[in-house]
């Protein structure tokens, strides 16, 4: 019925690789009532879109395209028998988890949850976003955007492109154009390295001779009604355009591949605190975030390099978010959670997920996750729980297009005196 | 053989959209040409958005003069009309004592030109009115009179109840040629030739143009370009008021606004261009918005930037409006020179010219006339009853296509379906907002684009960002090629 209310134990916002993932989780951990809202008409999120393969070597050992990634956790949920509404948008989270989503056949309604997990994935930057200066014609898509439409509509958005940035989807975007026919002239990467994974640099553009510019970026858009051409210039160490190296590219689509953003409005309706750098949610080692019974996950908590990471992240939000329930349900007052130790990114690392732990309660380890700022050679991430050193691991590369994942033992924790702060950072050879 | 009007108007900015709408009072055979596939693609679809005050105006120009009947009038035709008008108020800072004074002209000047409800504000009550604007401010002039608009709609709601009461259009019909004929005047465009016994010249920047084919005084347009940049809708919030600069030879300079939807905009720059086509921004004009408008408000949100764009302003050589009966060109009514407070002046600007139009030509009232407009249902507006109600019978409006705005299928549909409807991506963007928001439409295109694909019936290869030309996909990927 329209507006009907409903309650679940569990709400997944998100019918992507995380909240597949949180989903089929949520279910092994013994809660049943499991809900995975998705607003598109199919369950698998970006997956759907990205039809190359390299998806899957963690998780199952394989290489897999993006459709069958997905297809393996869609096949899982259907197993667990989690419950998804498709065509479904959420409009609207609140702090005490009544979640608020609309469709054709329910109409706007409300969902009573008792933890929700929030995997919404992110969104690309968008040109205004970097004030790239020039004419606003058509022809200048996202990356991902032109990325639908040549995989899942069928469509080429034009024959002669400029990329700019080399995340991931640009990369791949570069080489997917070139198979359609389309001659990609250049990628421009404004930062003095890519910021994609190095395979995708050699399979993207090196096999198929398309020539990377670093510290290179978009001056100037030409073209009133479709692009014309691009001029692109070679930027200083202040990413300031230097005059006299612009060089002027005839071409008729620009793609942006020049940045993910978490896609948190709907965190921010809940009152969710967020990080300033990776602007997802601040969790603890459950990946709870400051609001008692909401969880995050995947892309909508910090950007992924690979989808592995986030099935395997999204999975421990979905156990943490079935024992914050079950102990919901075994009556237990939910337990004060004791103080926590900060975990501080240092040295070269950007940001760390988690930002906090309570050592009591992890289970034998503590994962946390990071990127560093600028690439390292030779050098070593080093763990610091006060002043103690715990880890320091030996890396040939660091880079900011790879995502590090280090493990520290619960026993380093509570074996001493009690941890003040924790800190991650990369220290030269 | 030339179509024939009684009167015809040239271009469907808002000066343009407003005559035909107030023309259609009369009983007239009046016909709209448009050289784009749309009403509002040209400077009425970049600009600040404003409706003016009118304190800063030259006394007893026409700028004075419409600008003041514009801004009385704003409310009543937003009203009929139902486009968005939010009337929030204005300061003009004063960031020094030594602008004391012409802070105090500024006052002074509005008053000369009539306009009540402005007073010189406190150091103190500016803080507390916007806490978040430079301590810099000792003082500030403030009009309470002053709001803000929806330009897109404001047009849209102007050319639809033209359209609706009897006023033809015809877009992608681009004039190239007036010369005077034995009952009025000819007009050939790409698309056939006219005539018409009564032409009003609404041609924005081009205006110079085709005055200058038919009247003996010749007048001179200059293009003077304005950057934007807009902010995600997160820092809508940081003002509430219309915030300016005092005001330069140039122009009103840079102002930090909400804008109607809830956004913050910054901008504009004033710099005079040859090429009246070259609305595109520029590395310098970008950072100086940024930097005025950092000078201006307090920890400018940098990282929130979601789109920029530039307009070009109809700046006419004797700095104010041309409007009426050209000389020597019996029956051609210039609405030329229209730059800054254009859009608060269209609905006085409208009513003046259809005025003379109608005594000049002896025009009847028509009875049938309809002066309300019901513009796009909005179901955000509505309660979580109502929209449930809407969704029963409309399931359209259960499907969101653009998340960043929240725009449901059934709004787009309204978009297309309704008189003079939308055509193509920007088209629907100006009516419901779909890829106006903080993706700037990288989600909800290919869906839009289905969606006008299957109402209209056209192609997906023929389907614009908007218009001729602005196509968004080559064609079919090889594999689909068949």
């Amino acid at each position: 019925m329209i507006g009907e209310k409903k309650a679940y134990d569990i709400v997944i916002i998100g019918g992507g690789p995380a909240g597949l993932a949180a989903a089929v989780s949520a279910k092994k951990n013994g809660i049943d009532s499991v809900l995975v809202i998705e607003r598109d008409s199919i369950l698998g999120g970006i997956l759907n879109q990205c039809i190359h393969n390299g998806f899957g070597l963690h998780t199952f050992k394989e290489e897999l395209t993006g459709p069958e990634y997905a297809a393996r956790f869609i096949r899982m949920a259907e197993e667990e028998k989690v419950e998804v509404l498709l065509d479904t948008m959420v409009m609207d989270i609140d702090a005490e988890r009544h979640v608020t989503a609309m469709n054709r056949t329910d109409g706007l309604f409300t969902i009573d949850a008792k933890a929700v997990i929030l995997a919404m994935g992110c969104r690309e930057r968008p040109r205004g976003a970097l004030n790239i200066p020039g004419y606003r014609p058509a022809g200048i898509y996202t990356a991902g955007m032109a990325q639908r439409l040549v995989n899942m509509e069928g469509y080429l958005p034009g024959k002669e492109a400029v990329i700019l940035g080399s995340g991931d989807i640009g990369l791949i975007m570069a080489r997917r154009l070139t198979l359609e026919g389309a001659k990609v002239r250049v990628v421009a990467e404004i930062m003095p390295y890519s910021g994609g994974l190095k395979r995708n640099i050699v399979q993207c553009l090196d096999d198929f001779g398309i020539p990377l510019k670093l510290s290179h970026t978009v001056v100037d858009i030409r073209g009133k009604e479709r692009v014309t051409g691009v001029t692109i210039a070679e930027v200083d160490e202040h990413m300031k355009p230097v005059p006299g190296t612009e060089e002027d590219y005839d071409c008729d689509t620009l793609l942006l591949s020049v940045g993910l953003i978490p896609e948190n409005e709907l965190s921010k309706d809940a009152g969710v605190a967020l990080s300033r750098v990776t602007s997802g949610p601040l969790v603890d080692e459950e990946l709870e975030t400051e609001r008692e019974g909401i969880f995050a996950c995947g892309n909508v908590l910090h950007v992924h390099d690979l989808v592995d990471y986030v099935s395997e992240e999204a999975t421990e939000a979905g156990r943490c978010a079935a024992a914050y329930v079950r102990r919901l349900k075994e009556g237990a007052a939910p337990e004060e959670k004791s103080a926590a130790v900060p975990i501080e990114a240092a040295g070269g690392v950007r940001y760390t997920v988690p930002v906090k732990v309570h050592p009591e309660r992890l289970g034998d380890f503590l994962t946390v996750r990071f990127r560093v700022g600028a690439v390292y050679r030779d050098s070593y991430i080093s763990v610091y729980l006060d002043d103690r050193r715990v880890l320091h691991k030996k890396k040939q590369i660091l880079a900011p297009g790879e995502m590090e994942t280090v493990l520290i033992k619960k026993d380093e924790f509570i074996s001493g005196e009690p941890v003040g702060c924790m800190t991650v950072k990369i220290e030269e050879a | 053989m030339a179509e024939k009007f009684d009167v015809i108007i040239i271009g469907g900015g808002v000066t343009g959209c407003a005559v035909a709408r107030e023309l259609s009072r009369y009983h007239v055979n009046a016909c709209l040409l448009e050289k784009e596939e749309d009403v509002c693609d040209g400077t009425s679809k970049a600009n600040s958005a404003i409706c003016h005050g009118g304190y800063d105006t030259e006394p007893g120009t026409l700028k004075s003069r419409f600008n003041r009947e514009g801004n009385h009038r704003m409310a009543e035709v937003s009203r009929e009309l139902d486009f968005p008008f939010k009337p929030i108020g204005s300061l003009v800072l004063c960031k020094s004592t030594e602008e004391l004074p012409r802070l105090q002209a500024l006052y002074e000047k509005g008053l000369a030109n009539r306009i009540d409800g402005i007073k010189i504000l406190s150091q103190e009550e500016v803080a507390a009115m916007e806490p978040n604007i430079t301590e810099k401010a000792v003082a500030a002039l403030y009009a309470e009179k002053a709001g803000i608009v929806d330009p897109f709609l404001m047009t849209v709601a102007f050319a639809e109840n033209a359209f609706t009461n009897g006023v033809q259009f015809r877009f992608n019909t681009k004039v190239l040629k007036i010369e005077k004929a034995e009952d009025g005047y000819r007009l050939e465009t790409g698309s056939g030739e006219y005539s018409a016994k009564a032409v009003v010249n609404a041609a924005g920047v081009y205006a110079d143009v085709f005055h200058n084919m038919v009247s003996s005084r010749k007048i001179r347009i200059t293009a003077r370009k304005g950057e934007y940049c807009l902010l995600d809708r997160c820092d809508g919030n940081l003002v509430s008021h219309v915030i300016f600069e005092l005001p330069n030879p140039m122009g009103k300079g840079v102002l930090i606004t909400p804008t109607i939807h809830g956004n913050l905009m910054i901008g504009p720059t004033a710099v005079d261009v040859e090429d009246k086509e070259s609305t595109n921004t520029t590395a310098a004009g970008m950072e100086n918005v940024i930097a005025r408008a950092a000078d201006n408000l307090k920890n400018l949100p940098r990282r929130d930037f979601i789109t920029s764009f530039a307009g070009l302003r109809a700046h006419e050589d004797s700095d104010d409006f041309v409007i009426g009966e050209a000389e020597g060109a019996e029956n051609f009514f210039d609405c030329a020179g229209i730059e800054s407070p254009g859009l608060t002046s269209a609905p006085a600007i409208g009513t003046a010219v259809s005025e003379s139009i109608a005594l000049k030509m002896n025009l009847s009232l028509n009875p049938d006339f309809n002066p309300v407009r019901k513009g796009i249902l909005k179901p955000s507006e509505l309660t979580a009853e109502e929209r449930n109600e809407l969704i029963a019978k409309e399931p359209s409006y259960g499907r969101i296509i653009c998340r960043c705005e929240s725009v449901s299928e059934g709004e787009i549909l309204d978009a297309i379906r309704r008189p003079l409807g939308a055509r193509s991506l920007d088209g629907v963007k100006r009516r419901v907002r779909a890829g106006m928001g903080r993706c700037q439409a990288g989600f909800c295109s290919p869906k839009t684009m289905a969606i006008l694909n299957r109402e209209l019936g056209m192609p997906m290869e023929e389907i614009t960002k908007t218009g001729i030309g602005s196509e968004i996909v080559e064609g079919r990927t090889k594999e689909n090629d068949r």
